[in-house]
């Protein structure tokens, strides 16, 4: 094979995410009444942001062979600490922004420290975790309320020049700035070898210590920023345990959808956002074929089971039956 | 005389030598937590208050049996919550159709949590979807319908009194029925897991599926089998919880996704597959149980409530629930 086959083979699953993505918009965008406008575009984004964000955070980890159930309790954690202190003069509020983003990589590095020193299961040691996460977003707010400073809440979530979201060049700028440096070096190299095969990878000398611990944190700073955008939204903290369950779970399916594999060591963060973008498409697909909101969940999981079944017929390709026990 | 005393000396080292690690420390925090909650008030020894609280936990080790299969198969079930809402949502509309529907009603409640059991199976086992996903899908799909079939609302349907008599009933005067529910249930799974194919083929699945098939095992089959199982008894858990609560409602199976899950791992079974046991289970039940009752007696805001019971269970994960060093 040439090299540029190798390289479009490992970028499969991202480009499919992103044809199922486009596919789903274009026949959006087509039955709806306005059509492409700037404002469309922007309502669209903004929902698409805030799940895009705790996609990737989901994929950083997934991408190690774990998984992180506690993505939404940080982002009602965030959310809720964001509403309290991104608030008055610019300098108080940048301070702010810090003091949110750092928050979420400390709950981040705390699930990495738990996982790769504590030797405790991913998924049970996240459960855990997220309930104390959630318990803090209670004692912040324990009744909806708070406030932001609404000038950089409008800027964030306004559009550029009259045209461009700037919730999307928020998206690139975090996956330039985070996901491009965290890919291209050492560390993220460890991090997709320790998903691929840990023993191969420790064997080999590849730090994969060091690569799961970035990921976890940078799992966290991801499901920070998704919470200072939720904060931009709703001008409010809320610490709504059903939200951060469902942003949880919808993470995971934005993460499959992106092609991200939950075996480890295969994906991309970009894949995860195409992924949530494809998710929450469907659902406002169902909004401009006027279908009746109480089938909107319903119609939902259809979509999401059809679209994980998919994945099956790789089995056709299977010559020899013990490759089903991957 | 002397050879019998020798005998049961004889046993009591291999009684404590063969128990599991995990299910000795579950059971001693249990006695911990006890004691702790005795210092606050002698209530919490009072045989009223122990009965109420296994008639609590048994909803909750119901669930907790069923998770326990599919987590030795090495696999997880996260539509736990709408499955047992579809469960106690369906019994209580089977109970609607007069005398021939109140009858029908709990098997009936039951068969649809088989249903959504398997749909999980196949597309676990037979399609090689990761267990995770596929079971989110149902989730949303059980959701969806039970969110179509209400109308977006509480149904006003009660429950119906079969159920509510096998909730918050008495047959045994001073044990609570749904207890005994539990305890039947017990018995079932100790059967099942220890003294029949079925259950020792899910160890073994859960050791290597591979080595399993290469035996001559019907793998597939087995994995189907055990997530129809745990839907089942997630449906029973709801339609136990709706009759305790006499009614089903919405969000009832939020609040039991991660206990379940905690009570298995807390009670010792990898989380990996292929090892535990049963009593471990029911001792995790009984400690999340506790540990939820006695903060609520504090009258621990729900804020501490919740943090208290992340950091003991971290706490105790890292006591006992650790993965070997592999190097």
């Amino acid at each position: 094979m040439k090299d540029w086959r190798y390289r479009l083979a490992d970028q499969r699953g991202t480009l499919i995410a992103l044809a199922l993505f486009l596919l789903m918009f274009t026949i959006y965008i087509a039955n709806h009444p306005a059509g492409l406008t700037a404002n469309v575009a922007q309502t669209a984004a903004n929902k698409g942001v805030l799940l895009a964000f705790i996609a990737m955070a989901q994929a950083l980890v997934v991408i190690t062979a774990g998984i992180d159930l506690s993505v939404g309790m940080i982002f009602l954690l965030t959310n809720c600490l964001a509403s309290w202190i991104v608030v008055g003069a610019p300098v108080p509020t940048a301070l702010g922004v810090a003091g949110v983003l750092i928050a979420g990589m400390v709950c981040g590095a705390i699930n990495g420290l738990l996982v790769i020193y504590g030797r405790l299961q991913p998924i049970v040691a996240t459960i855990a975790t997220g309930a104390v996460y959630f318990g803090i977003a209670l004692l912040l707010r324990p009744f909806p309320g708070g406030s932001v400073n609404e000038d950089l809440a409008d800027v964030f979530t306004g559009k550029l020049f009259g045209v461009v979201p700037s919730s999307l060049v928020a998206l690139a700028a975090v996956v330039l700035l985070v996901w491009l440096p965290f890919r291209r070096s050492e560390i993220g190299r460890a991090a997709y070898a320790a998903g691929s095969s840990e023993s191969a990878a420790f064997m080999s000398g590849v730090p994969i210590r060091r690569g799961k611990f970035a990921a976890y944190t940078l799992a966290g700073l991801l499901a920070a920023v998704g919470g200072l955008f939720l904060t931009f939204f709703t001008y409010t903290g809320e610490a709504a345990y059903a939200s951060g369950n469902g942003y949880t779970l919808w993470s995971i399916a934005a993460v499959v959808l992106g092609g991200v594999s939950l075996y480890g060591g295969k994906g991309s963060a970009v894949g995860a956002i195409f992924g949530a973008f494809a998710a929450r498409t469907t659902g406002d697909m169902l909004f401009v074929f006027d279908v009746d909101p109480l089938w909107q969940p319903l119609l939902q999981g259809i979509v999401l089971m059809l679209a994980v079944s998919i994945g099956a017929f790789g089995l056709l390709r299977v010559r020899n039956r013990l490759e089903w026990f991957g | 005389m002397s050879e019998m005393a020798g005998r049961i000396s004889g046993r009591f080292p291999r009684l404590i030598r063969r128990a599991d690690p995990a299910v000795v420390t579950a059971f001693g925090c249990i006695l911990l937590l006890l004691l702790l909650g005795s210092l606050y008030s002698s209530n919490f020894l009072s045989l009223d208050y122990l009965l109420q609280q296994l008639k609590v936990a048994s909803f909750l080790g119901v669930i907790a049996a069923g998770m326990m299969l599919v987590i030795l198969l090495g696999h997880i079930d996260l539509s736990i919550p709408w499955v047992m809402t579809a469960g106690a949502m369906m019994a209580c509309a089977a109970a609607g159709f007069g005398a021939v529907g109140a009858a029908l009603a709990i098997p009936f409640g039951v068969l649809c949590g088989v249903a959504f059991g398997l749909v999980n199976g196949v597309g676990v086992a037979y399609l090689r979807i990761p267990s995770m996903i596929v079971t989110l899908a149902t989730n949303v799909v059980a959701q969806g319908l039970m969110v179509v079939y209400t109308g977006g609302f509480s149904p006003q349907d009660s429950a119906p009194p079969a159920v509510r008599w096998l909730a918050t009933g008495f047959v045994v005067p001073g044990l609570p029925n749904a207890v005994l529910v539990w305890l039947a249930v017990s018995g079932a799974m100790v059967f099942l897991l220890g003294r029949t194919s079925l259950g020792r083929t899910i160890y073994g699945i859960g050791n290597s599926e591979r080595a399993a098939y290469l035996s001559g095992v019907s793998t597939r089959r087995v994995v189907m089998i055990a997530f129809a199982v745990c839907g089942g008894l997630a449906a029973f858990g709801g339609i136990l919880l709706a009759g305790y609560s006499s009614k089903a409602a919405q969000a009832m199976g939020d609040a039991y996704l991660l206990p379940s899950i905690a009570a298995v791992v807390l009670g010792g079974t990898s989380i990996l597959g292929g090892r535990g046991s049963y009593l471990g289970t029911v001792a995790g039940v009984i400690l999340i149980t506790l540990l939820q009752s006695i903060l609520s007696v504090m009258q621990m805001p729900e804020a501490g409530r919740q943090i208290i019971y992340g950091v003991v269970i971290v706490a105790m994960l890292l006591f006992y629930g650790r993965a070997p060093a592999s190097r």
